[in-house]
């Protein structure tokens, strides 16, 4: 656990080699390429590479014109900036049912010091709406490396990837299995459960440590599938927990803990706390600074579980 | 397929053509006659007379390419491709209709006929970027032919992509301008005028011309310079009446997105030389 990766590194290197994989994989940018590492496929592969500079609306139809002619499409920018072409992606690649992974980092509040503006805290919300659209955030730089190559293989229509630019914690070593739509058990445990994405699975796995020592045992689940959502696996954990947590580094409006209430609002109503930002915007400060006083932290997330539990009668 | 250009017989289908325009949109209840009847020299100058495209080979990695990026003017695309056969002619009258392939706006979902849904203005041209660019990395030697509205270019994403296109020296990508000075609700000039249009293009790196789009031969002129201009692409700005050939449909913003009434269409038909009075029909 003592290992950070930025998870926009490890996907700039698993990029690199499914450019060898695949000869027909695309990849787009729009003038970030240093910081989305899109850069060295860029390099390796330039025939294959077009930085289309600061113009995501443009980039984004391009992709859809490769596409349209054969190829696995990757585009890539800020989570932030990406999203500016939020219907360009639902209309034409989307609704055209084209095959583009939209990997886009710096996603979240850990952008720190580039303050409300850059941090996108709603990106998986609007992903999330358009019909066909596959969202996932990989915990770490281990899924990372897992997922593209398992979302590259099953390209049949969009995808949005979800990464960070902090270095986050390795939750995960090399056996790991990446399956679209499944959740996995991170940590075993039935009087509360802690469902979590991206980064906040590590926090999760921190604050399980601190509620263990009080004698709650925390099931933490990685939902890095957050469309489609591992139905299953939500409503097994309300039932055998009875209390829910959610964790995300995202708005509490539409992103992970919306989709787990939708599913258990439905199958299996139970209490259910959300960790997110709280509808409001961003400022500057450091990731760690900001995750306590947007109350995303660990503390933040034992505090959730014992409201959580409370509510459940336990 | 063979290439039509004798420019009486492309009259008689662009006659055609019109005629078919009325009757679905009269028959749909809804829909875009204006800026429909005025690309159709224009989108049956490309399918008859310039494209290699070949109805019954609608996915050959060879044929020229087609956008439709003013989406909303699909009757005219719709009516081509059933003169060429590509779709039935009787689909024709499904237009906007509850399990019709023949959507509104253009689905490629829905109608695998045409290379892709549109129907959001401003995305066309950048689509036609990616495609030109795979036949450059496939090696391939195909054309691809984006037709925009000329309120389109009022949207930022065409200034992005003809900026992408000129710096990438796109040569075998063309864009049309549908220039019918009509946009939905006011003259182009009077809502936010376009001018110096050939020029805005020029100084993107793009050869721009401007033609009459009603026009045969000078289509043809212009699509024959556009494939003979190497190291740029080319913008073909073609000058066309809205609602061209049904006279009180000319150049009156009240047409771009309505269907005619009955009486209209009547009238509409018979400026087109079909007799629809009295409850004959129009197949």
């Amino acid at each position: 656990m003592s290992d950070k990766i930025a998870t926009r590194d490890a996907y700039g290197k698993i990029l690199l080699e499914m450019g060898k994989k695949y000869p027909d994989l695309v990849v787009l940018d729009a003038d970030l390429a240093g910081s989305t590492r899109t850069e060295w496929f860029g390099k390796e592969y330039p025939d294959r590479f077009y930085d289309i500079g600061i113009a995501e609306q443009d980039m984004v139809n391009i992709g859809a014109g490769f596409a349209l002619s054969g190829k696995r499409v990757v585009c890539s920018s800020f989570a932030i900036f990406g999203s500016r072409a939020w219907e360009q992606i639902r209309n034409t690649a989307a609704r055209c049912k084209l095959g583009i992974v939209f990997a886009y980092t710096h996603a979240g509040t850990s952008v720190g010091a580039d303050g409300a503006s850059a941090q996108a805290n709603e990106d998986v919300a609007i992903f999330r709406a358009i019909p066909g659209m596959k969202v996932i955030v990989p915990a770490d730089a281990t899924e990372t490396e897992k997922a593209l190559p398992v979302v590259l293989e099953n390209l049949d229509g969009p995808v949005y990837m979800r990464f960070s630019r902090a270095p986050v914690p390795i939750a995960f070593d090399d056996s790991y299995v990446f399956r679209i739509g499944k959740g996995v058990v991170c940590r075993e445990g039935a009087d509360v459960a802690l469902i979590a994405c991206g980064q906040m699975v590590a926090l999760s796995l921190e604050a399980a440590e601190t509620l263990a020592r009080d004698g709650i045992n925390a099931r933490v689940i990685n939902m890095a599938s957050i469309k489609p959502i591992d139905e299953a696996m939500v409503v097994a954990a309300a039932r055998d927990c009875g209390a829910v947590v959610t964790a995300e580094e995202h708005s509490i409006v539409g992103g992970l803990g919306s989709a787990v209430c939708e599913v258990l609002c439905e199958q299996h109503p139970a209490p259910v706390v959300r960790i997110g930002v709280k509808d409001v915007f961003g400022e500057s400060g450091t990731p760690d600074e900001l995750f306590d006083k947007y109350e995303l932290s660990a503390p933040h997330i034992v505090k959730a579980a014992r409201d959580a539990m409370q509510r459940a009668g336990k | 397929m063979t290439k039509l250009r004798d420019v009486d017989k492309l009259k008689e289908v662009a006659l055609g053509l019109r005629r078919d325009i009325i009757e679905m949109i009269t028959r749909a209840g809804s829909g875009h006659p204006g800026g429909s009847l005025s690309a159709v020299e224009l989108v049956s100058a490309l399918y008859l007379g310039e494209m290699n495209y070949d109805p019954k080979n609608i996915k050959d990695p060879d044929r020229d390419r087609f956008i439709l990026s003013k989406g909303h003017c699909c009757p005219v695309l719709y009516a081509t491709l059933a003169h060429l056969g590509a779709i039935p002619r009787k689909s024709l009258w499904t237009l906007r209709k509850l399990g019709s392939p023949l959507q509104g706006h253009p689905s490629n979902v829905k109608m695998p006929e045409i290379e892709v849904g549109t129907g959001s203005l401003g995305q066309g041209l950048s689509i036609g970027i990616g495609m030109a660019l795979a036949a450059r990395i496939d090696k391939k030697d195909y054309r691809v032919y984006a037709l925009l509205g000329d309120g389109e270019c009022q949207e930022g994403e065409t200034w992005e992509s003809a900026m992408t296109a000129g710096h990438h020296k796109i040569d075998n990508l063309c864009a049309l301008i549908d220039y019918n000075h009509v946009q939905q609700t006011h003259p182009t000039a009077e809502t936010k005028d376009l001018e110096p249009l050939a020029d805005k293009w020029r100084a993107f790196n793009w050869h721009a011309l401007e033609i009459d789009g009603n026009d045969y031969a000078s289509i043809f002129a212009a699509l024959d310079e556009a494939r003979a201009t190497k190291g740029k692409p080319t913008c073909i700005i073609a000058n066309t009446q809205k609602g061209k050939g049904v006279s009180f449909m000319e150049g009156d913003p009240g047409f771009h997105g309505k269907a005619p009434d009955d009486a209209q269409y009547v009238k509409a038909m018979a400026e087109l030389g079909v007799d629809v009075s009295g409850g004959k029909t129009y197949e």
